[in-house]
């Protein structure tokens, strides 16, 4: 049984263009934080705006993206200096320091959202946690014929279009600053007395990173926020030693994963003769996990796999005297 | 009159609100205590966030055992069965974390966010699969995620405080081990310390308390009873069994307070609550706590700095050059100066010998400066401390011989 085009049009259709969307801005922005040591960045950063996301909410009293999303940014921004004073002036080190800061305001974030709904505000932690791809509606097309009509285009859901600009944002401000972000991020020192201003790149690196993630956290949710900051990056970095190939990589696995993802979580179980369809957020999650998993054995020189191909073709090489035959 | 509200507070704190909210208190005070004292040796090995891989890795498998207990039949969900569960899954996260970072050229914390995000994925996609299934007793999955208390029945509520005291009693008796792990695990190696099975003991512990804590502070925040107890202690001292102590008693007081409130006021969840008292006593001890608080560096500085000063405006004088402003009137505050400075012969006698003790101190650490810059000991604020107290007696002569006017 295969959906009609009309429905896929309507409803895969926009998830898909979302979700693809948000994973090639997250992927993309992902790279640095992997390249950087940064990893939790994005995990101390999605869990770290809930309590802007609802104070939004609760001073704008409506469901606008507007509010929530400047609620979302301020405490992004406040959670990034919190995490650096309680570092420096504290003296902790930035794990600790990241886990002291991200657990308070994700703590305070569920109180407000009980507090609100004790004041008959509907509002769901759930939401932020896991997104709400399969409620993202296009209504406008009727037929793959219909696509040829622009006014079609236009009726494109708001999530899909904010997400098209963070992308077409992340896309230009890489490529404006390419340069710039790659010696800052292998070499910060040379960067410094190249009168790069290292430490101003870094706080632009996790300012992009948090407004991708609040971006995507609405269709998408955090939990696969954080899967799309690191999985395709870390894939693509065991794929490749060259930055520009790991980046056009990382985007494309990116890609590829919100691809089988929603595919497996929206057509798997119909092909298995059920009617439900499963999480794709959390799906898309699992599939650039197996795709991380793939590149971690099969990479060709820093997979375990290839690594072990290339110490047999050493051993093998003319002249190799193996360590356990050199004894005195 | 005494507020109603405050009673009933007071009630639950002395463990008199019946049976059933003086054990859900005081479990949750020993799963804090827990926290404390396992976190501390995590934080001093640097693997605090870890256990956030661990903890939301723990989903997959309370899924997986919920599916499990369906299909073999069990009525109801079995809090042992669901908690097995997370044990295998977060112990396969765990597992999943050190053999990226070890075998592969990822580091740690890129291990972490790909483990953390992926395996939680995975849990979303089991409950929604569980969702589908229609199952009864489902209801209960998803308070693993953000915690409650108030699903807590008594057994459970002992079961957590047995278990939560017994793996702070284990920190206590490998007190001596996880010293030296956590300080030099190279030397713990050469002296013979099996450092892999510590380092798989404490991971262990580390497990126990994500998992008891799973159902009181949800699997997102029970990261926090591992980490902020210790990072608040370590503003409080510099000694080990001091921290470990500190820890476990602001653990457990977060634990205690958190849970009560919670219990005291409508619509506050008792696992963000106790994150958040846990959260005040960092910030308490972030500024105020004496060793390495913000407000004692601070006063710390400012003396020594005061001291500088009042150093280099009383050897100015000696030297006759005049000295204004604040520093004069310091000086005429501390009896240093008489009343009008402009008229010669402006120190008061004992200024006149704070003065040239000053003039010595400076002279002498000068002459130290330039012939032994490598002796100087590491804790000495040079220029500042009295030389005397600071070096050798034998090492002063011989910078008063130095530095003698020839």
């Amino acid at each position: 049984m295969m959906p009609d085009v009309q429905e896929f049009l309507q409803i895969d259709a926009p998830a898909l263009l979302a979700a693809v969307l948000a994973c090639a801005a997250c992927a993309l922005v992902g790279n640095f934080l992997v390249l950087r040591r940064q990893g939790m960045m994005g995990d101390a950063v999605s869990h770290a705006i809930l309590p802007g996301i609802v104070g939004g909410f609760l001073v704008a009293g409506t469901r606008e993206t507007l509010p929530m999303m400047l609620g979302a940014l301020a405490a992004a921004a406040l959670a990034g200096l919190l995490i650096e004073v309680v570092r420096r002036l504290g003296r902790l080190e930035s794990g600790a320091a990241m886990g002291v800061v991200f657990t308070v305001m994700f703590a305070a974030g569920v109180v407000m959202i009980e507090q609100a709904s004790a004041a008959g505000v509907d509002l769901d932690a759930d939401c932020v946690l896991y997104g709400q791809l399969e409620t993202i509606l296009w209504l406008a097309p009727k037929g793959w014929a219909s696509l040829a009509n622009p006014a079609v285009w236009a009726a494109l859901p708001r999530e899909v279009l904010t997400l098209a600009a963070v992308f077409a944002l992340c896309v230009a401000l890489v490529g404006l600053f390419y340069k710039e972000l790659k010696i800052t991020t292998f070499d910060p020192a040379l960067a410094s007395t190249l009168g790069i201003p290292a430490g101003l790149f870094h706080y632009g690196v996790v300012l992009l990173v948090a407004a991708t993630a609040i971006a995507a956290f609405e269709a998408v949710g955090s939990i696969l926020v954080i899967a799309m900051l690191i999985a395709p990056p870390a894939a693509a970095r065991l794929l490749t030693d060259r930055l520009a190939a790991q980046i056009l990589l990382s985007v494309a696995l990116g890609v590829l994963a919100a691809l089988v993802g929603y595919g497996a979580a929206a057509f798997g179980p119909m092909l298995l003769g059920v009617s439900h369809s499963l999480n794709a957020a959390g799906m898309i999650a699992v599939a650039s996990g197996l795709i991380l998993a793939l590149a971690v054995l099969f990479g060709p020189r820093h997979g375990l796999l290839g690594r072990r191909r290339a110490v047999g073709r050493l051993r093998a090489a003319p002249g190799f005297v193996a360590p356990e035959a050199q004894k005195p | 009159m005494i507020d109603p509200l405050f009673e009933e507070a007071l009630r639950i704190l002395t463990f008199q609100s019946g049976f059933n909210s003086a054990v859900v208190v005081a479990g949750t005070a020993a799963l804090g205590l827990a926290g404390g004292t396992v976190g501390t040796f995590l934080l001093l090995r640097r693997r605090a966030l870890v256990s956030d891989a661990l903890s939301h890795a723990t989903l997959p498998g309370i899924a997986v055992a919920f599916l499990v207990g369906a299909a073999l039949g069990l009525p109801e969900r079995s809090l042992p069965l669901l908690l097995a569960g997370a044990v295998a899954s977060g112990v396969v996260g765990l597992l999943t974390v050190q053999a990226l970072s070890r075998f592969t050229r990822l580091t740690e914390d890129s291990a972490i966010g790909a483990v953390l995000s992926v395996f939680f994925g995975l849990g979303v996609v089991l409950l929604s699969v569980i969702q589908n299934l229609e199952l009864g007793g489902q209801a209960g999955l998803k308070t693993f995620i953000l915690g409650q208390t108030a699903a807590m029945a008594q057994g459970e509520a002992i079961a957590i405080g047995l278990l939560a005291a017994g793996a702070a009693l284990a920190v206590a008796l490998l007190f001596k081990e996880l010293r030296v792990l956590a300080f030099d695990p190279g030397f713990a190696a050469v002296q013979g310390w099996p450092v892999g099975a510590l380092d798989l003991v404490l991971m262990g512990l580390a497990t126990l308390v994500t998992v008891i804590g799973l159902q009181t502070v949800g699997l997102i925040l029970v990261v926090a009873l591992l980490i902020i107890p210790p990072a608040a202690a370590r503003f409080w001292t510099d000694r080990l069994p001091a921290l470990t102590l500190i820890a476990a008693v602001i653990g457990a007081l977060s634990g205690w307070l958190g849970a009560t409130l919670s219990a005291l006021l409508p619509k506050l969840p008792a696992g963000a609550v106790i994150v958040l008292v846990a959260g005040g006593f960092f910030l308490l001890s972030f500024l105020f706590a004496p060793a390495r608080g913000l407000v004692a560096a601070a006063l710390r500085q400012g003396r020594l700095r005061l001291t500088f000063a009042e150093r280099r405006a009383l050897t100015d004088l000696l030297d006759g050059r005049p000295v204004q402003g604040a520093a004069a009137l310091w000086l005429r505050l501390r009896g240093y100066v008489r009343d009008d400075v402009r008229k010669g012969g402006a120190l008061t006698p004992a200024g006149q010998a704070a003065a040239r003790a000053a003039a010595r101190d400076r002279r002498l650490w000068e002459r130290f400066l330039a012939d032994y810059p490598a002796l100087l000991p590491a804790h000495a604020n040079w220029g500042v401390d009295p030389i005397d107290s600071v070096l050798p007696g034998d090492m002063v002569r011989l910078l008063e011989e130095r530095s003698a006017p020839s």
